[in-house]
């Protein structure tokens, strides 16, 4: 993620924020996001939606280039089904 | 395990520091190899440094000349000048007729277009029909939708998608590369996997626009590039006893013969030339 700190709503925002751009409203209404955790220190958030809705969900993070006006980049480590898979396959 | 290519990585050259950055966040990303546009007159103690980087974290790079001629005569100019140097040759397609030349000529690798002017996209049915039979491919810098915003953006998805539509109706291939110049606007393959199915590019496809489709090319010019290479499927190979061997044909040729070929290559390329340009 950025080099700054950032807060559980800074990084929720930015998602949710560029989900809204690039599917508008309806598209977020798909979603159902929840920021599950998040580690400013050690740059990372575990983020769940719906299954259905995981491509939308990819390409907004990956369509984020600044968060509370400063660069930043959001890339995504894994994708799981549950969350003892994810902290397994991420090594967390 | 797919191999990941990212053909345009666009560091200042000058500014090492950002270079070695990019090319390590380039291995981190999964990319098991990148292409660095080059200019002609750089020094070649440059390029060593920039394959040192790259051998330091375990990428290997590719040179790339990137081309943005004004006419189709300065277009044949900078191909006949530079296209043995370079590994991979992309143009930047500013008029209709430079992409037209671009498209029909084989030693173009890869047709580009502005993402800002969208006027300047020439990549229509007659392009796609002529690319497809000098087997040069479509190349979509996946930076401009990163930092683009609003109706711009919303333009370029549009014209993305007609041009996905025309490229697979025409069979030619893809490659997505991203086009970065600085490390926050990278993402890793699978990203823009995802960003490509906003222009209704299905994910497998994608992956081989990042993947299969980059890695064809470059395999097929460093082939070309070799000095044993003939024609396609035909290449020399020096045996121990020092004998020289076509081996398409199976034949033993003499050092004599190896003039010989030289003479027949060039006709046949001279050949070539006329009938591109006659």
């Amino acid at each position: 993620m950025s080099e700054q700190l950032l807060n559980e709503k800074d990084v929720i925002h930015a998602i949710w924020s560029a989900i809204l751009k690039l599917f508008g409203e309806h598209g977020a209404s798909q979603v159902n996001l929840a920021l599950i955790e998040h580690d400013p220190q050690k740059s990372y958030a575990v983020v769940r939606c719906l299954h259905k809705a995981l491509e939308m969900v990819k390409a907004s993070i990956a369509s984020i280039t600044e968060i509370n006006g400063k660069p930043a980049a959001i890339h995504i480590v894994g994708v799981s089904g549950t969350l003892k898979a994810l902290r397994k396959k991420s090594a967390m | 395990m797919r191999k990941f290519v990212d053909p345009h990585l666009r560091p200042s050259i000058a500014n090492s520091n950002q270079v070695e950055k990019m090319i390590n966040k380039s291995s981190e990303l999964g990319y098991r190899l990148i292409g660095i546009p080059i200019q002609p007159n750089l020094m070649r103690d440059t390029i060593h440094e920039l394959q040192r980087i790259c051998s330091d974290a375990k990428i290997d790079i590719v040179t790339r000349l990137d081309l943005a001629p004004n006419t189709p005569h300065e277009l044949l100019l900078d191909l006949r000048r530079f296209r043995r140097r370079f590994e991979i040759v992309s143009v930047t397609c500013n008029s209709k007729s430079v992409a037209r030349q671009a498209a029909k000529d084989r030693r173009v690798d890869l047709l580009s277009f502005s993402a800002t002017h969208l006027r300047k996209r020439f990549f229509d049915y007659a392009e796609a029909e002529l690319a497809s039979k000098a087997l040069s491919s479509l190349e979509i810098n996946m930076t401009p939708l990163l930092s683009l915003k609003g109706f711009s953006r919303i333009r370029l998805l549009s014209r993305l998608r007609k041009e996905i539509a025309i490229a697979k109706k025409f069979g030619v291939p893809v490659i997505l590369s991203s086009g970065a110049k600085d490390p926050n606007l990278m993402r890793s393959p699978h990203d823009y996997a995802s960003l490509a199915a906003l222009f209704d590019m299905p994910q497998e496809s994608a992956l081989c626009a990042l993947s299969e489709n980059p890695l064809a090319i470059i395999e097929r010019n460093r082939e070309k590039l070799n000095s044993d290479y003939i024609a396609p499927g035909i290449r020399i190979i020096r045996s121990p006893r020092r004998e020289t061997v076509v081996s398409t044909h199976e034949k033993t040729l003499s050092p004599s013969d190896d003039c010989e070929r030289t003479t027949s290559q060039r006709k046949r390329r001279d050949t070539r030339h006329l009938e591109r340009h006659p």
